[in-house]
């Protein structure tokens, strides 16, 4: 067992941790934002998948890992406007818009990178930036402090959302549109525009999460990538209940089990690679039995609103 | 106010004239005009149904009339959103709490406020402000969950003030309320009319009317029937202002409600006083007995902690409590509904606490839910099959798992003539009778067929007063005939008309119970322990 606490060893393990925890925690972020609102977004997998192959595809033409970011970003923001319009304007209903904005975010997906794609499956260099200083300490430097650009980018955004959700009328208006959004309306709120803004907001977070997994910490698109990631941050999303850092910290978990996954792939020990990869899903399952079981989340949430329903 | 000399006469008044507005199947504002004039507080009367709540929500700018114009100090405009409201400074304190539980006080009062960040401290300060004003302290940094009622509305008004008012409307502010906590919102309401401010004030409550408002509209089926001017109101004694009231009030039905005295009565114009006839049933057995019992359920309202109470036959045990302290936790308790963590409840001195509903129910313990149209009624099935919900599968009414229709349709009839369900026929829909009548048939499926302990939640809220009535009557009955009636009830009027003691609930505890001895404190006595007070304050 020696050989795995080599600095080498320790390196990859927190590289595949922190790979497996910043598409989650984005898209997790996302979706609490949209969840604090009443908008129950069960298309966050499909949105992902777009946000994955169109980050992709801009990283590829351009060259530039952050115009990916970007194009993952716009693709997650056009595939919530499905969820927009259909669900907060003409009150249709979520769950249905959810199942169907996920199955069409795979399929388009797929068809086109089969088109286009699966022939060359290009791949998309690495694009890491030493921390000044810090890149310099052993086994932490060449893998917490050699991160893309974006990691500390996507810290910057859950600190920045967090501050927005509690200090803000912005986020104010967001809690009280999930919590009794006759509330919001009587006080001369709009819940239509806070909950287009929550479920735009959201669109783009998980685009950026899928982007953020297909350029950055995989280098490369595969067909229906996200494998289930989407459901998983509705998951994390119900066991934070609004709290951002919560959010953080669950993700964290989750990219935990990934790494310790991937630790157990190549030691000698035989553990069936079907166990492991079942082991994130498992893990998140014992948690939501632990501490799920009290979740108070939006009493409204899936409820499109209309005012003055009698 | 910059009214220019011609309108000099309209300023400080908003004149609604003709508001007509029709919902699917009702029209529920027909051509009403007003006048609401600042420094006034305006009572707006009318049974439930007559209208009133619409009328304020187009005030309010929450829906739109159909027809008709309101004009501000002469000046004609329209009020297309709360926000437009707001912005024409007419500030709702709604029958139904507009607070966001799970926010600060702060936090629900800074709701709806432009700008980026959050001025925590200019709304303290503006808070302070109309706290002053309302002559209330409330804590900014409670959770609007953890307020009590009376403190709740007086949030709620601040709320309604924030961003500075000339008309207030409180929608039938006193229904839930203490005596003390009704006391201090007048003393409020008195403060506001002094700085000139105008108040519209509804209620169904006569004796309310006369003695906090100074004119008077009376609405009934939509249509505006009677006003009493300020003058007119002076010039009257109560009796007489009373006596004016009803005829508008009730029109041709005063004459099936008997007399003056007795719409007086369903009006609540006079003292809620029990029945002179009240037998002793403290000599009688116990027939149901509740030691210890803490329900499973972590949300206040469906919670209890430690309960214990017996009742007699023939009696009503009144619960009395504030909306939301464990009311429905304790009746689904009883009912078997929910599980218990310790304690235990007997029905005649046997045991059934590990009992299921159904058991429950054979041994004659019945419940009538508050949600009488989703949880006590299908809507969508016929008022037959829901009269028969609760005997699904028994003979005669299904036979070898097939439905038996005659015999259905004869149980049916049977009840809908006992109870007097105004039904076109058995197999209408349940979902579409009035209240009342959904209300009927829920009492006619609980209360027969060897009922012996019936737990009722809010019998008659959201009832007509005719109902009201009806539904009281039955009750009394099944008493009379030695059946016993947990009665939970926000209305106070009503635990004290019907019961023969009264437990009052808080936090998920019966707090402290008072003997319904006729004498004229009750309501106080039972108010003190709503507000928190113990049992060795009182005695």
């Amino acid at each position: 067992m020696t050989d795995l606490l080599t600095p080498t060893f320790i390196a990859a393990f927190i590289i595949a941790c922190l790979a497996g925890t910043v598409p989650l925690m984005l898209a997790s972020i996302g979706e609490t934002v949209g969840e604090q609102s009443g908008v129950l977004n069960l298309g966050i997998e499909g949105m992902m998948l777009m946000g994955a192959y169109f980050g992709y595809v801009v990283a590829l033409t351009t060259h530039s890992t952050w115009l990916g970011m970007l194009g993952g970003l716009l693709a997650g923001a056009i595939t919530s406007l499905v969820l927009l319009v259909l669900n907060v304007w003409l009150g249709l209903n979520q769950i249905v818009l959810g199942i169907a904005i996920t199955a069409a975010g795979g399929g388009i997906t797929t068809v086109l990178y089969d088109q286009i794609y699966s022939k060359t499956s290009p791949r998309i260099p690495t694009d890491n930036w030493k921390v000044p200083g810090l890149s310099d300490i052993p086994v932490v430097g060449h893998s917490l402090f050699s991160q893309p650009a974006m990691f500390w980018v996507s810290l910057l955004l859950a600190v920045i959302i967090a501050w927005f959700l509690v200090r803000t009328n912005w986020g104010l208006s967001i809690r009280a549109a999930g919590q009794k959004p006759s509330s919001l309306d009587a006080a001369g709120g709009s819940v239509m525009r806070t909950r287009s803004q929550a479920v735009l907001l959201g669109g783009m977070l998980s685009g950026l999460g899928g982007a953020y997994l297909s350029v950055l910490a995989t280098n490369a698109f595969t067909p229906f990538m996200t494998n289930g990631l989407g459901y998983i941050a509705i998951v994390v999303t119900m066991l934070s209940r609004g709290k951002i850092l919560r959010v953080v910290i669950v993700s964290l978990l989750y990219g935990l089990t990934i790494a310790v996954g991937t630790v157990l792939q190549l030691t000698s020990l035989d553990v069936p690679t079907d166990l492991i990869t079942m082991l994130p899903y498992i893990v998140v399952m014992i948690v939501l039995l632990i501490f799920g079981r009290d979740v108070n989340n939006s009493p409204v949430l899936g409820a499109p609103y209309t005012r003055g329903a009698r | 106010m910059s009214a220019s000399p011609t309108l000099a006469p309209a300023a400080g008044v908003i004149s609604l004239s003709g508001i007509t507005k029709a919902f699917p199947g009702v029209i529920a504002n027909d051509d009403i005009s007003l006048d609401i004039l600042n420094g006034q507080v305006h009572c707006l009367l009318g049974e439930n149904g007559a209208g009133k709540s619409t009328l304020i929500s187009i005030l309010a700018g929450m829906q739109f009339p159909d027809s008709g114009s309101i004009a501000i100090d002469g000046v004609p405009v329209t009020i297309g959103s709360p926000k437009a409201a707001m912005k024409f400074g007419i500030g709702v304190v709604h029958q139904h709490s507009t607070l966001v539980p799970s926010l600060t006080v702060l936090e629900n009062l800074m709701l709806g406020e432009g700008g980026l960040m959050l001025k925590e401290k200019r709304a303290a300060s503006r808070l302070e402000e109309l706290s002053g004003l309302l002559g209330a302290s409330i804590d900014p940094n409670i959770l609007a969950s953890d307020l009590a009622l009376g403190q709740q509305q007086q949030v709620e008004i601040a709320k309604a003030m924030w961003t500075g008012s000339r008309l207030l409307i409180l929608d039938e502010p006193t229904s839930m309320l203490t005596p003390s906590a009704i006391e201090s919102l007048g003393e409020s309401m008195s403060r506001l009319k002094a700085e000139g401010l105008g108040i519209v004030f509804i209620t169904h409550k006569l004796r309310e009317a006369y003695t906090m408002g100074d004119c008077v509209t009376v609405l009934r089926g939509g249509r505006k029937v009677g006003e009493l001017t300020p003058e007119r109101m002076k010039s009257l004694t109560e009796a007489e202002a009373q006596a004016e009231i009803l005829r508008a009030m009730f029109g041709d039905d005063l004459a099936a409600a008997g007399s003056i005295e007795s719409a007086a009565e369903l009006a609540g114009a006079t003292e809620a006083a029990p029945e002179a006839s009240r037998v002793d049933v403290t000599g009688r057995p116990v027939r149901l007995q509740v030691a210890g019992v803490t329900s499973v359920g972590k949300s206040m309202d469906v919670s209890v902690t430690d309960i214990s109470f017996s009742i007699h036959e023939g009696e009503i045990f009144g619960i009395a409590g504030i909306d939301g302290h464990g009311q429905a936790g304790l009746a689904e308790v009883l009912s078997g509904q929910r599980a218990i963590a310790s304690g235990t409840i007997s029905l005649e001195g046997a045991d059934i606490t590990r009992l299921g509903v159904r058991s429950r129910q054979e041994k004659g313990v019945r419940y009538v839910t508050d949600d009488r149209l989703h949880e006590g009624t299908v809507g969508n099935l016929s008022v037959a099959i829901n009269l028969l919900l609760k005997r699904i599968g028994m003979a005669p009414f299904w036979r070898f798992g097939q439905i038996n229709k005659t015999a259905v349709n004869d149980e049916a009839k049977r009840l809908i003539t006992q109870y007097t369900i105004r039904t076109p026929s058995p197999s209408t829909r349940v979902g579409t009778l009035s209240g009342g009548n959904i209300q009927k048939v829920l009492l006619a499926r609980e209360l027969g067929h060897g009922a012996r302990v019936v737990v009722v939640n809010k019998p008659t809220y959201g009832l007509d007063l005719k109902s009201v009535r009806l539904v009281h009557d039955l009750l009394r009955a099944f008493a009379a005939d030695g059946g016993c009636v947990v009665l939970i009830s926000t209305e106070l009027d009503e635990l004290i008309e019907l019961s023969d003691r009264i437990g009052v609930i808080s936090r998920g505890s019966i707090v402290g119970t008072v003997q319904n001895d006729g004498g004229p404190d009750v309501a106080e006595r039972v108010g003190h322990y709503m507000i928190g007070g113990r049992a060795h304050d009182n005695d």
